[in-house]
């Protein structure tokens, strides 16, 4: 029988929420923070191993590619990857590659799969990522390959060379169906992701199914610079000017209480949507 | 490079009275018009949009383009980006706007692509620079940094807007705009997806995800009997409860609750967090709250020291004091 094919794309993400950035360029000096793999992603890779279980229980073979582009570090989401049950992962690194906005990246990721796995049945993103958030790389890559697209999925049920997905989007709650090839983007609060052994993660090291991919070996012009190439150009990044006053409240819990709707009383009564007596007085 | 000038804003009316983001975006772009010059449009897709279309001229569309057709009468994700894509071609905006509800960070994205232009994804702001380009102005890492960013070479210049960002026009009956009816093209791809079921379903609780009110706790409560106490506090509040994974795990409340790096991030106007120490996997997902009022025995905690006022008390007698100064002000 056919191996069922499903790629699914990662990200590494710096795990601190106080970055070091480059203000001349706009962009991150990742090296500089610790990464881990970006929480959307992880539910993508959840979601493959649930297809893939659900498969082997009835016999069928599936083979999960994890891809990630970015800087060498980012080799360890790979690894941690395969300690879950992926079976291959590519890293898809190069400085010419660094700096490119979701419509290089998308360009790039997808250059590999038509490359490299054209006959892919099941591609598989998250549907946001925890640094950059645009959530435009799954919809993007699916247009570079010529795929039909799903987002948001709650659930995704494999029939055949078929998928059925239920989705709550805007309010209303669909049932999708597509052929596949197909990309499908996880939902932010479907398929809790399972944690893996650090045993596991020790044996994945060990393995010779995960390899590095640069800009010459896709085959990209060697004047390709993802930053002068993108579309869009970040002109400056800064932290948000309303810092927090944090303001301290101390004493007994009646004069806490007070204190509070004392001075913000207005911000509680507008968030409520209704007024309390005696707004900006003591009650 | 033709000079165009012309602002576009997809009319995005499926949730209309949910959602009013269109005629925000509408707003910003009659401010932005009036220093790039150039017309105010909206596009809108569909069967039987009349009243949208009157909508968005009374909100500040001086023209409407419309492709009105029973072809056209669900949202089909491939079948609008194939449209509008065909439409910018041939109109040639300089910028075009799309709010960024779920369908129009599932269009946009695509359009982009097609049109090879660049997207900045849920700006909180537009500006125009000194040489006419559009600045989108857009945040990232849950609130903690804000980009500015610019599409130098490629037209249009494409960008989602958070809805709520800008406010609207006020209502205007008497404005006139010009509407321009197109026919579908004869070369429309078959949609690919196939909708099997749409139920719209306008959620009356909000969940925790849109609440503008969330009240968290965690473990400092003490016990599941104290955790019901929030519910309280929610319910007079308007509010929803939120946990850390501690308190989940505990059973005090069930995982759909679960606020954090496992379970839901979370955007409320005013959070309470209770008995929280504010470890990363949680805090990541509560970034975006506009006031967080943090109530810790311990002034030291994380949570403490991200918040807007930072309670030194215990959470308990605390959480029954604004129960009781709630009660005893509300006006209804
Ligand atoms: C502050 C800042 C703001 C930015 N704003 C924009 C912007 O508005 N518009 C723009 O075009 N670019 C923007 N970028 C560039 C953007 O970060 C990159 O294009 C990035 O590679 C992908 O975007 P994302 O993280 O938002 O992905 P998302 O689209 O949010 O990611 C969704 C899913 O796509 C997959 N995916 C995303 N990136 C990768 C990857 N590198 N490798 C493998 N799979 C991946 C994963 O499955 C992920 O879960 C910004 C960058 C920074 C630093
Ligand atoms: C991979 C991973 C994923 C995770 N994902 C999540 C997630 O999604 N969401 C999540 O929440 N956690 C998550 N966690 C767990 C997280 O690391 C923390 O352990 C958890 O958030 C702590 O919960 P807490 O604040 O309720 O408990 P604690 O850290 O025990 O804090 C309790 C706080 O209450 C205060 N306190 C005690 N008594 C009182 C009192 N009487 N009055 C006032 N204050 C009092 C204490 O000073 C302390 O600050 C994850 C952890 C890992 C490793």
């Amino acid at each position: 029988m056919k191996m069922f094919k499903i790629l699914v794309c990662i990200k590494q993400v710096p795990m601190v929420s106080e970055l070091p950035w480059d203000s001349k360029t706009g962009t991150l000096k990742r090296e500089l923070a610790q990464g881990m793999m970006d929480p959307s992603s992880r539910r993508a890779l959840e979601a493959g191993l649930q297809i893939k279980e659900t498969r082997a229980e009835l016999g069928e073979k599936t083979q999960i590619i994890v891809l990630s582009m970015g800087p060498p570090m980012a080799m360890e989401i790979l690894y941690q990857a395969k300690s879950l049950g992926a079976d291959k992962g590519i890293l898809l690194s190069d400085r010419a590659m660094a700096g490119a906005d979701t419509f290089l990246t998308s360009f790039i990721l997808a250059r590999f799969i038509k490359k490299e796995v054209p006959d892919v049945d099941l591609v598989l993103c998250g549907s946001q990522t925890s640094d950059s958030e645009t959530g435009q790389v799954g919809p993007q890559l699916a247009e570079e390959l010529s795929i039909p697209a799903i987002g948001y999925a709650a659930d995704i049920q494999l029939q055949g060379q078929m998928v059925r997905v239920h989705r709550h989007v805007d309010d209303f709650f669909e049932v999708l169906e597509m052929d596949l090839p197909g990309l499908v983007t996880i939902d932010q609060a479907a398929y809790t992701p399972r944690y893996a052994a650090f045993g596991g993660v020790q044996d994945a090291f060990e393995t010779a199914d995960i390899i590095q991919v640069d800009a010459r070996r896709l085959g990209l012009d060697e004047n390709f610079n993802a930053v002068k190439d993108s579309p869009t150009r970040i002109v400056d990044v800064y932290s948000p000017t309303t810092r927090k006053e944090n303001r301290v409240l101390k004493g007994t819990a009646k004069a806490v209480v007070d204190q509070l709707f004392e001075d913000y009383g207005k911000i509680i009564s507008s968030a409520m949507g209704k007024d309390l007596k005696g707004q900006g007085e003591k009650i | 490079m033709t000079t165009a000038t012309d602002i576009w804003v997809l009319g995005d009316y499926r949730n209309y009275f949910q959602s009013r983001v269109t005629l925000q975006i509408l707003a910003r772009a009659t401010h932005l018009a009036a220093s790039t010059g150039g017309k105010v449009c909206a596009v809108v897709f569909g069967h039987g949009m009349d009243e949208y279309v009157g909508e968005y001229i009374a909100h500040g569309a001086e023209k409407v383009y419309v492709v009105d057709d029973p072809a056209l009468k669900t949202y089909a994700v491939e079948t609008y980006s194939f449209l509008m894509t065909r439409l910018v071609e041939k109109f040639k905006p300089a910028t075009l706007l799309v709010g960024a509800t779920r369908f129009g960070q599932e269009i946009a994205p695509r359009v982009a692509k097609q049109l090879k232009t660049g997207l900045t994804a849920d700006c909180i702001d537009l500006e125009i620079d000194p040489k006419g380009r559009l600045v989108q102005i857009a945040p990232s890492f849950g609130g903690n940094l804000i980009a500015r960013i610019i599409t130098p070479h490629k037209r249009p210049q494409m960008a989602t807007i958070r809805p709520g960002t800008f406010q609207e026009l006020v209502h205007d009956g008497t404005a006139k705009g010009q509407i321009i009816r197109l026919a579908l093209p004869t070369d429309m791809p078959t949609e690919k997806i196939r909708c099997i079921s749409s139920e719209y379903k306008p959620s009356k609780a909000k969940g925790i995800e849109k609440a503008d009110i969330v009240i968290t706790g965690g473990r400092g409560m003490g016990s599941k009997g104290k955790f019901k106490k929030l519910f309280e506090l929610a319910a007079l509040m308007n509010g929803e409860v939120g946990a850390t994974r501690p308190v989940v795990y505990a059973n005090w409340i069930g995982h759909d609750a679960l606020v954090g790096q496992a379970g839901k991030a979370i955007k409320p106007k005013i959070l309470f967090a209770f008995g929280i120490s504010g470890a990363i996997q949680h805090t990541a997902a509560i970034a975006d709250a506009d006031f967080i009022v943090a109530i810790n025995k311990n002034p030291n905690a994380t949570m403490m020291r991200m918040a807007d006022v930072a309670i030194v008390a215990d959470a308990n007698q605390v959480c029954s004091g604004i129960i009781r100064a709630i009660k005893e002000n509300i006006r209804d």
